[in-house]
């Protein structure tokens, strides 16, 4: 160490007279001693830890790979089974009338003479068929893709709209929060169910010369509609749990301190409070998907889902109910995997609630 | 406190009206028309028709006649049927009054006692089983539960009749409306009733050796109730819609499902006094909920 010449002590300051000391006194630390302050651990961030408590939740770690495996099973499934959802059966490019609401694995019997006079063994119906000859498998099969797209679509919708609109009020407050927030309370108070069953009827009929012959034809008015419903009700409730987060987020001293040397009002937005709200928006947007499935769901039963040969869960379960005496399975399908996929996404939501709300634990 | 009061119903008011407004621009934006049939109506018939209901005014000019007749208690007639709304309305609601209103007690009685024994059983089985219960519970849309319920009870074992208006069983469907706010209340009722039996004050009472159950009911569960409340508002909203497929379903002619009638008749007057009336009942139930909510608990501060 070098000698320093030390200012001259002020009166009555607290500074240590460093003059008094003799250097003898002081010793380097030893090799060992330097060690002891290494940080032996890998350092963790906030995704990893949470992470690693979800792994260690059997119900969220179960349900994810349910949800893996029905993902898994519309993505691979449209390719080994040789039918399509909109696809009357015909054998040998024949319409084969006989084909009509067949038990799982059964074949008719215009299928049957074929494969007797070709050898040749036709691809079962694992489901049966509908009364239009139609695999139901495949139809089930496309129905979950319907559905789950416009769940995780509709989240994807409410999550942008609701963090924008939310930050923007919570950030500024003052007068601008508080047109923003009235605006809220009047969406939030209005009967939603009411007003998405009225708004998809209108745009249902509204679009339909808008996006004829478009890429957008081939989601179907009924599908776009839906997600206009989501985009202009659903985001209510997540802008004001944003708003909320960032209001108290706000008034932390790392805030302050990035306000005083002068850092932009983005920036502080981008880098310091939404990566502190990141659980609870996480959490909200994982439990909206199933609630949008449900949306979903329900519309289509009432006959406003998804538009013919399209289908989704619900209108195949609302399909089913003319013969659900005589067909129940063609019910209970549908209906199982609705409530399979919502239970699953609920149970990860309740998993990433305990894993990332640190608060809570 | 009256301040706020005040400020809630004026919120109310403007919502009902925007919920109005929005209603009969949207209503009106479907094509087609009350009196446009499969079956053609001559030009001249039509025209009379609609000049007698003010359909060939603008549309701005019919929202402000139709709600100026409303103000002085006009519901007006039905345009599909020609009945008067209000008997319409008032006559179906009190079906389906019946069925929400013993949905929403079944509910929050029977959502109490599961919720207060889970927590006091804690992680033993009975917890364990309504856990599994409720779970199931909030992950089944009512309509699923009422085509299984109508398939398997009513079809298959043939324990319950057929709804019928002159014999009207109403077991199935309370069943399927009141399962999901059940479980939801019983989940809200377990958490909170935790966090009280952890407190001071109970602990406080135990010690002094007040007897078990006076504990229970007296000290925790009359504490663990007011979250409970706030939920009663969203409940109304739950079984109202959830009535229209219900409803449909056990073919019951209630309020829900004649909105959905309504729509697809484009039966103009019926669909805006069913909106009306639904949204007024929601509204209400919202703002009793939350001045309920305020009364109960003095912690919470007025703004």
């Amino acid at each position: 160490m070098q000698e320093e010449k030390l200012k001259k002590r002020q009166f009555l300051s607290a500074q240590v007279d460093l003059s008094k000391f003799n250097k003898s006194q002081f010793e380097a630390a030893s090799d060992e001693e330097k060690r002891q302050q290494d940080v032996m651990g890998e350092s963790t961030t906030f995704l990893k830890d949470g992470m690693r408590r979800l792994r260690k939740n059997p119900l969220a770690m179960g349900s994810i790979i349910v949800l893996l495996l029905i993902i898994l099973t519309i993505i691979v499934a449209p390719s080994i089974v040789p039918y399509s959802y909109s696809e009357i059966i015909s054998v040998n490019g024949k319409r084969d009338k006989s084909a009509a609401n067949l038990g799982p694995f059964e074949y008719s019997k215009a299928e049957q003479k074929y494969m007797k006079s070709s050898g040749e063994k036709l691809f079962p119906h694992i489901l049966g068929t509908d009364s239009l000859s139609r695999d139901y498998f495949i139809r089930v099969i496309y129905g979950t893709r319907v559905s789950l797209s416009v769940g995780v679509v509709a989240a994807i919708m409410v999550l942008i709209i609701g963090l924008l609109y939310g930050s923007i009020a919570g950030y500024f407050g003052g007068r601008v929060d508080l047109i923003m927030m009235r605006i809220v309370d009047i969406i939030y108070s209005l009967p939603d169910m009411l007003i998405i069953i009225l708004l998809s009827v209108v745009f249902n009929e509204r679009l339909k010369p808008v996006i004829d012959k478009t890429i957008l034809s081939v989601l179907g008015t009924n599908m776009i509609s839906m997600f206009l419903v989501f985009g202009l009700l659903y985001w209510v409730s997540m802008a004001r749990l944003i708003r909320g987060q960032i209001l108290s987020i706000k008034n932390n001293e790392y805030v302050l301190a990035a306000k005083c040397i002068g850092t932009k009002n983005s920036r502080i937005l981008r880098r310091h409070i939404l990566p502190n709200c990141l659980s609870v928006i996480i959490i909200t947007t994982a439990l909206q998907v199933p609630s949008a499935i449900f949306t979903e769901s329900y519309l289509s039963f009432l006959g406003l889902g998804v538009s013919a040969p399209l289908t989704s869960l619900g209108s195949l379960a609302n399909d089913a109910r003319a013969g659900m005496q005589s067909y129940p399975l063609r019910l209970v399908v549908p209906a199982v995997i609705i409530c399979l996929i919502v239970l699953a996404l609920n149970l990860l939501g309740d998993g990433l609630r305990d894993a990332f709300d640190s608060k809570l634990n | 406190m009256a301040k706020y009061i005040v400020k809630r119903i004026l919120l109310a008011i403007v919502s009902i009206i925007i919920v109005s407004a929005i209603t009969f621009f949207v209503m009106n934006a479907i094509p087609g028309g009350p009196f446009n049939k499969e079956k053609a109506t001559s030009a001249q018939a039509q025209k009379v028709l609609e000049e007698r209901y003010n359909l060939d005014k603008p549309v701005p000019e019919q929202y402000v006649l139709y709600m100026n007749n409303l103000i002085h208690g006009d519901w007006g007639v039905s345009l599909h049927s020609g009945r008067d709304i209000w008997g319409e309305i008032s006559s179906r609601f009190s079906v389906s009054a019946r069925l929400g209103g013993m949905a929403a007690a079944v509910a929050i009685v029977v959502g109490l006692i599961l919720g207060a024994l889970a927590a006091l059983t804690r992680n033993k089985w009975p917890d364990r089983a309504i856990v599994f219960f409720t779970t199931l519970g909030t992950a089944m849309p009512s309509f699923v539960l009422a085509t299984l319920l109508l398939l398997v009870f009513c079809l298959k074992l043939k324990l319950v009749p057929v709804w019928s208006s002159s014999n009207p069983n109403y077991t199935l469907p309370i069943i399927a409306l009141s399962v999901y706010p059940m479980a939801y209340i019983t989940r809200l009722t377990k958490t909170s009733m935790l966090d009280a039996l952890n407190q001071d004050y109970v602990r406080t009472a135990k010690a002094k050796g007040v007897a078990g159950w006076k504990v229970i009911f007296k000290h925790a569960l009359r504490n663990a109730l007011i979250p409970v409340i706030t939920y009663v508002g969203p409940m109304v909203a739950y079984i109202l819609t959830g009535s229209m497929v219900v409803e449909n379903i056990f073919t019951i002619g209630g309020l829900g499902s004649s909105f959905v009638t309504s729509i697809t008749n484009r039966d103009y007057t019926m669909i805006m006094a069913t909106t009306i009336f639904l949204a007024i009942l929601m509204v209400i139930a919202n703002l009793l909920t939350d001045i309920a909510y305020k009364f109960v608990d003095p912690r919470i501060t007025f703004d």
